[in-house]
């Protein structure tokens, strides 16, 4: 730094040249890869069968992504804070219940059921967020917790029969109706589908551009640090597991606008789902790394998978085993990235 | 700087005084003292565990003091945590980083009070990006703020911890072993900074225990003891072993008998051309019998994982290990116990000690073959008998041989640690630090009994960061820097000048990349 600004300004941008070694490492590569990964299988489906390949098809794909979809952004967060939520499924069902309650049994305005519905979600996230982060209870346990709870909640409230939404057309037309349809005749799009992509689009903004998003990365990455850098983590923390509880608000009130109703034994299993999503995505249970883009890619991954193995009619059960492959696969493939140091 | 700054009085940032806390076991500071003036250099300096840290840490908001008083600029303060330590101007730059690797540069040194831009709850990285890069300009550091911190290292680490400390415009600075992880230049580069805020009225303290760096940096200094305050000194003033007197209250080492010379020439272990990324490069020596190998460097130097690979805890890439002339390939630590290697890792509680269970469990825990029936079943007197034998050889200070291990003190682990070792029946021991966090009464023992061992024809590799406990206790002395080893030196011709020459001996290929 004598003499030569030049060769210093040259030389600033990295510490290391970019090799070939240092691009594959990238997180950038991560999802360059599950896209492949959902690219290929989608051709692979596409050859094994005609009845893949239809409109129709693509357009089943893209409606059985959408709740899981959404669920599958709060955990993002969650996961990236080092922690994880076991409870988002059945609060889902929580605030489908609730929905219901509001809309056919309080017969209150359709805007204000729904928002209840949404809030109701977001309200259990906080507890969650409460528990963990002013009570210290460790987030497998507290969310554990709370999957019973909502569980449980959804059986007592709904006294344990579904409930439907036949008072309220328009509920319906909210999730499986198609604007775009509408505009364009022949490209019926259920409107869940743009619900998912408009949430993901305000999540990645969340994660990539505000304070909250800054302080989710800070918190996975070193949480110690965050709090000595006088950070309120345990304030932050909270908003996390909200968030979380908000977007599975927003599923509860999409998966009962798609069934037109509130099924309070659904639920169960959807955490799973969302998380294999997330992790398949390339966000790091350990914490400090992840992407909503990921994320999205993930949960595509995992309803291409069962879409294409039941027309190809593997049973539901081998689609299980084979889920579960690519999970660990996912992970393993992940890892052997990494190493590469 | 010929006279002495104004009169104390009116110069005053910082006093504390009376100052109390206790852990659970532990009393950390018993009537700690320490002040601090404006524009003044302070060293703190005194011996692990004498309560440096926790001192500062209380002034820092991370723990709270039992009793005592805090007075800033003359009124009386009481710090509740990390936050309010930064509104009263207070930084501290850690000893053990405190960065989120995950994040980049500019987004650590704002974290906690990131440029907003205007839509609510949204960051301006620009702006982050911009005032980072007028930091470093101030500071004359080169970093590029977008860098991911895990791509630096080390050394980059540090200054992006101490760009950070400095951003908060900062009365007060606290560097906790600022320079242990840093070469001879980029100490001279920290301490042209240290010397600009000495100018601008920044009072800092400065703990170290490179002594010979305090002369060259410091205006006072204060030692510290067993957790109390001893004496404060002007530097100039002071030499070096009235320091180390007033540090150590006593001369640790004139309890240990002279390490005898070790007559056999029988090589034990030979390493050759040793590799492994950056970690590892070309790394040769060999080891012989009833030999101490001091291991010296600096931290990062690569000699944990040098010892590490031998003990087949990492993988090596390419290189070849002999024990007694006979190539053997080390995969894991289960063939390095066949093999006679035991290692004793720096961090006894995570790697060396299965913290919940008794003494006796410990001890026959990297043999337990020997101590089976069939079945699986564990010969309980078996173990005990050996445990007792090595509680009297080793002279464990433990209640029973049931007594859990991490009720025992730091010393007594690690003598706990050796126990298992011997009953392994390896002839080759490897001891990371062997006397980190052990106090200063059981140190002479453990050398003591490091002596024994290699006088019984064992053979050691003793790897420390405490300059003088090379000095005394090795044979030779290998010296590594930055994954290869610098220098081999018979313990006649080497000096902490020597040795600190070869462990600062970058090569030019490693500087070429960095730049």
């Amino acid at each position: 730094m004598k003499s030569e600004p030049q060769a210093a300004q040259t030389v600033l941008p990295s510490d290391e040249p970019k090799t070939a070694r240092s691009v594959f490492r990238s997180d950038a590569m991560q999802r360059v890869m599950a896209f492949g990964a959902l690219i290929v299988l989608a051709i692979g489906f596409s050859l094994a069968s005609p009845f893949f390949r239809t409109f129709d098809n693509f357009i089943g794909i893209l409606l059985a992504t959408a709740v899981n979809g959404v669920l599958a952004l709060g955990v993002t967060f969650v996961i990236i804070t080092a922690g994880i939520d076991l409870s988002v499924g059945t609060v889902m069902t929580f605030s489908a219940v609730m929905t219901a309650v509001f809309v056919t049994n309080w017969h209150l305005p359709l805007p204000i059921g729904i928002l209840g519905g949404v809030l109701a979600g977001t309200a259990a996230g906080m507890v969650n967020g409460i528990v963990i982060s002013r009570m210290k209870i460790p987030p497998f346990i507290a969310t554990l917790g709370m999957l019973y709870a909502t569980k449980g909640l959804s059986l007592v409230i709904s006294e344990l029969h579904p409930i439907y939404f036949n008072d309220t057309p328009a509920f319906r037309e909210m999730a499986m109706g198609s604007v775009l349809g509408r505009i364009i005749p022949g490209f019926e799009v259920p409107n869940a589908v743009f619900i998912m992509f408009g949430a993901a689009i305000i999540a990645h903004l969340i994660l990539s551009r505000t304070i909250l998003g800054r302080y989710t990365f800070a918190i996975g990455s070193n949480e110690e640090a965050t709090r000595l850098s006088g950070v309120n983590v345990a304030g932050w923390k909270t908003a996390v597991y909200t968030l979380g509880g908000f977007f599975s608000g927003v599923a509860g009130v999409l998966i009962a606008s798609r069934l037109n109703s509130a099924q309070p034994a659904l639920g169960s299993g959807y955490e799973l789902d969302a998380i294999a999503a997330v992790v398949i995505g390339g966000t790091s249970l350990s914490g400090g790394e992840g992407s909503i883009l990921g994320t999205i890619i993930g949960a595509f991954i995992i309803s291409t998978l069962t879409n294409g193995l039941r027309i190809l009619s593997v049973p539901q059960e081998w689609q299980m085993v084979v889920t579960g492959g690519i999970v660990v696969l996912a992970v393993f493939l992940d890892i052997l990235r990494r190493r590469q140091q | 700087m010929t006279t002495l700054a104004p009169t104390p009085e009116t110069n005053l940032l910082l006093r504390m005084e009376g100052i109390y806390k206790s852990f659970p076991g532990v009393q950390a500071l018993s009537d700690a003292r320490f002040e601090l003036r404006r524009g003044e250099v302070h060293a703190l300096v005194g011996e692990n565990g004498a309560g440096k840290s926790t001192l500062m840490k209380i002034l820092g908001g991370i723990y709270h003091k039992d009793a005592g008083h805090i007075n800033l600029e003359d009124k009386e303060v009481e710090i509740l945590n990390p936050h309010m330590a930064q509104n009263l101007g207070i930084s501290i730059v850690h000893q053990e980083l405190n960065l989120m690797p995950h994040l980049t540069v500019a987004q650590n040194i704002f974290i906690g009070r990131e440029p907003r831009a205007k839509v609510p709850f949204v960051v301006d990285d620009k702006t982050t990006n911009e005032k980072a890069l007028r930091l470093f300009e101030l500071l004359h550091l080169r970093l590029d703020p977008t860098t991911k911190v895990s791509d630096l290292t080390v050394a980059k680490q540090q200054m992006v911890e101490i760009a950070k400390a400095l951003s908060f415009n900062a009365k007060i600075l606290v560097m906790d072993e600022p320079t242990a992880a840093l070469t001879d230049t980029e100490i001279e580069e920290l301490f042209t900074i240290i010397r600009q805020l000495r100018e601008q009225g920044v009072g800092i303290v400065h703990i170290s225990h490179r002594l010979e760096e305090l002369k060259q940096i410091s205006d006072r200094v204060t030692v510290m003891r067993d957790g109390r305050y001893i004496d404060t000194l002007m530097t100039r003033e002071a030499r070096i072993d009235k320091i180390i007197s007033l540090m150590v209250g006593r001369t640790i080492y004139e309890s240990t008998p002279e390490l005898p010379e070790n007559p056999s020439q029988d090589v034990v272990l030979e390493v050759r051309n040793l590799n492994r990324g950056k970690a590892l490069r070309d790394v040769s020596f060999n080891l012989k019998k009833g030999e101490i190998l001091g291991f010296a460097g600096l931290i990062g130097a690569g000699r944990t994982e040098v010892a590490r690979a031998i003990f087949g805890a990492d993988a090596y890439e390419a290189g070849e290990i002999l024990i007694k002339g006979k190539p053997v390939h080390v995969r894991s630590p289960g063939d390095a116990v066949v093999h006679g290697i035991g290692y004793l890792s720096e961090d006894r509680k995570r790697y060396g000690l299965t913290l919940g269970m008794d003494v006796k469990e410990n001890v026959a825990m990297a043999s337990m073959k020997k101590f089976l029936r069939w079945l699986g079943w564990m010969d309980f007197n078996k173990a005990a008998r050996r445990g007792d034998e090595m509680v009297k050889a080793l002279n464990i200070k433990t209640p029973s041989l049931e007594q859990k291990v991490k009720f025992l003190s730091g010393g007594n682990q690690q003598k706990v640690v050796i126990g298992k070792w011997l009953t392994a029946d390896t002839d080759i021991l490897i001891f990371d630090e062997p006397t980190r966090g052990i106090d200063v009464g059981a140190k002479s023992e453990i050398y003591k009994l490091l002596n024994d061992l290699a006088h019984q024809g064992k053979s050691i590799i003793m790897i420390s960061s405490e300059l003088p406990e090379i000095l005394r206790m090795s044979h030779r002395v290998v010296v590594m820097c930055e994954g290869r080893v610098t220098g081999v030196l018979n313990i006649g011709e080497a000096t902490q000048e020597s040795i600190m020459k070869y462990a600062t001996m970058r090569s030019e290929a490693v500087l070429a990349t960095e730049q």
